[in-house]
């Protein structure tokens, strides 16, 4: 009996300790995404409340959670309050299987890429039941825009992962980052850069975010399924996309960029004189890259159009992931490179 | 342990299964039988059949029903008439219940399955579910596999087929002809003097 709390509290242990660098980091992420655009676009972003603004996404935090969760007139209440619920458990769910550094994963388990492609597609059932429950034409409008565009990108993302399985032989996602031991040359994203680049794109549009974030639109509708939400229901879904689409960037360094390793990972002089920095130093370093991506992509591009995005998703990434799939076939089959 | 999670699952797996037949709002019933389908993974995970149940979650979780409920949400379904036909249809469904309940009663009951008292092996430490089914899958069952692969190809070019029409009095979006264009067929550089100042009796234009 004793054991079984041992257990339980080391399995609580761990999920605390993803889970609260993990709220820390989304809060950040806000900070610096406000920071980062402000001076992109030649203005300062907050500076104001602590050093630097620093403590600008608590003053966020701390108002909304003050505020009033108003339900809208005929809304269905148990689902308008369940669907911040459903959009932020699998948003948070996934963090089990990432491994953070050799070793540093909450549940090793063997299908691991497989569970990754089940959570973020169930991420899409608080989309649908916020739009509708909110019983308001926006976020309707709002929410079949958003899941039609994450429901085709996931197909894409699907395959795009498919193709690092193959390379891995593997689904662990330990496994995945091992297999791909040794200097930048040696990782998966140059055998699979058609995957890599499809992979990308498709984590932007499944995070909804700009330039394929027509599913908030303010010019058209608003601000998308969430317009009725206000207050802590609001920063639930503010904290689920935002651990999303830290997710997608951890994922592209885990499976195209070597996770934990260093860029010169066996290299002669370089690989020992880098040994004595953490893995997890590595892979945030990757992860950041492709974070800050997500803010330059924000300030520089243009919004899509609704159909553009469909044929993009449709007709130009799924047939490029199935295209270089056969080619990776031919490749892992004549054993090529460094990498099969 | 093991078996209080089974039965905690197993208990809100047939909740949820008896309120999809039983609510009256059909995004709700919906809604429950995701909530059943994903009680299923679960359960299906205990037993040691991790691939199954996430693959259950991917499938029909994450894709089926979502498109389901989309359909639902569209339609405007009033909530009232759907319980009309309860008594009519009764007995077709009895009928159906009593099959699937002796199907089931078969399979579980049969020697070869020996489910019943029947141990799931426990699997050797380095063999992997999903390399185990895979392996299975592309050599033993290989032809049916293939098969059902070439099934639903079909089905899915045949939904495509009943479902495209081509409408003649719309404007298309070429979008290779667009990517196509060259400046030259859209624009034309003129070269023109600079205008004078109309200070000569107002005759400023010349032809350029």
């Amino acid at each position: 009996m004793f054991e079984t709390f041992e257990t339980l509290f080391w399995i609580f242990a761990k999920i605390w300790a993803v889970l609260i660098p993990l709220f820390l980091a989304v809060a950040y992420f806000t900070y610096m995404e406000r920071r980062v655009i402000g001076h992109m676009q030649d203005r300062r972003g907050p500076n104001r409340v602590g050093y630097k603004g620093l403590l600008q996404p608590f003053a966020d935090a701390l108002k909304l959670l003050f505020k009033e969760i108003s339900v809208p007139t005929h809304a269905n209440r148990v689902l308008f309050l369940l669907a911040p619920a459903l959009s932020i458990g699998p948003a948070v769910a996934v963090w089990a299987v990432i491994p953070f550094a050799d070793g540093w994963v909450v549940a090793d388990i063997n299908a691991g890429l497989l569970y990754i492609l089940a959570m973020t597609s169930l991420g899409v059932y608080g989309i649908i039941v916020a739009g509708w429950a909110s019983n308001s034409k926006y976020a309707l409008l709002g929410t079949l825009r958003a899941s039609a565009q994450v429901v085709s990108y996931e197909i894409a993302m699907g395959f795009a992962l498919v193709g690092v399985l193959m390379a891995a032989g593997t689904m662990n996602l330990s496994g995945i980052v091992e297999a791909q031991a040794g200097p930048f040359w040696n990782w998966f994203w140059l055998p699979l850069l058609p995957l890599f680049l499809v992979y990308w794109v498709s984590g932007v549009a499944e995070t909804n975010r700009a330039p394929f974030d027509v599913a908030e639109g303010e010019s058209e509708i608003v601000a998308g399924f969430h317009v009725e939400y206000s207050g802590m229901a609001f920063a639930v879904f503010f904290l689920a996309e935002y651990a999303n689409m830290i997710l997608i960037c951890v994922i592209a360094a885990v499976m195209f960029l070597g996770g934990w390793y260093s860029p010169f990972h066996g290299v002669p002089v370089l690989g020992p004189a880098l040994d004595w920095v953490p893995g997890i130093v590595w892979l945030l370093l990757k992860a950041g890259f492709f974070a800050f991506c997500y803010l330059w992509f924000r300030a520089t591009f243009p919004r899509y159009r609704y159909d553009q995005i469909m044929r993009l998703g449709w007709k130009v990434l799924i047939p490029v992931t199935v295209v270089w799939l056969v080619v990776l076939t031919v490749l892992i089959y004549a054993g090529v490179g460094p990498w099969f | 342990m093991e078996q209080a999670v089974f039965y905690l699952f197993a208990a809100i797996l047939l909740f949820a299964a008896t309120m999809v037949i039983t609510v009256r709002n059909p995004v709700q019933a919906a809604l429950f039988l995701v909530l059943a389908f994903f009680n299923a993974a679960v359960l299906w995970v205990l037993a040691g059949a991790e691939f199954l149940g996430i693959a259950l979650v991917v499938v029909y979780v994450g894709a089926v029903m979502v498109l389901f409920l989309f359909v639902v949400m569209m339609l405007d379904i009033t909530v009232a008439p759907v319980r009309e036909g309860f008594a009519r249809y009764l007995p077709v469904g009895l009928v159906v219940a009593v099959l699937m309940a002796l199907q089931l009663g078969v399979v579980i009951l049969s020697d070869e399955v020996a489910l019943v008292g029947g141990l799931i092996p426990e699997p050797a430490a380095d063999v992997n579910n999903i390399r185990a089914i895979g392996g299975v899958l592309y050599t033993v069952y290989v032809y049916p596999f293939e098969i059902a692969a070439v099934i639903l190809l079909v089905a899915i070019i045949a939904a495509i087929t009943l479902t495209l029409r081509r409408r003649t009095n719309m404007k298309h979006q070429d979008i290779p002809e667009q990517l196509n264009v060259h400046k030259d067929d859209r624009l034309r550089v003129l070269k023109m003097e600079t205008e004078r100042r109309p200070d000569r009796g107002g005759v400023g234009h010349e032809e350029g």
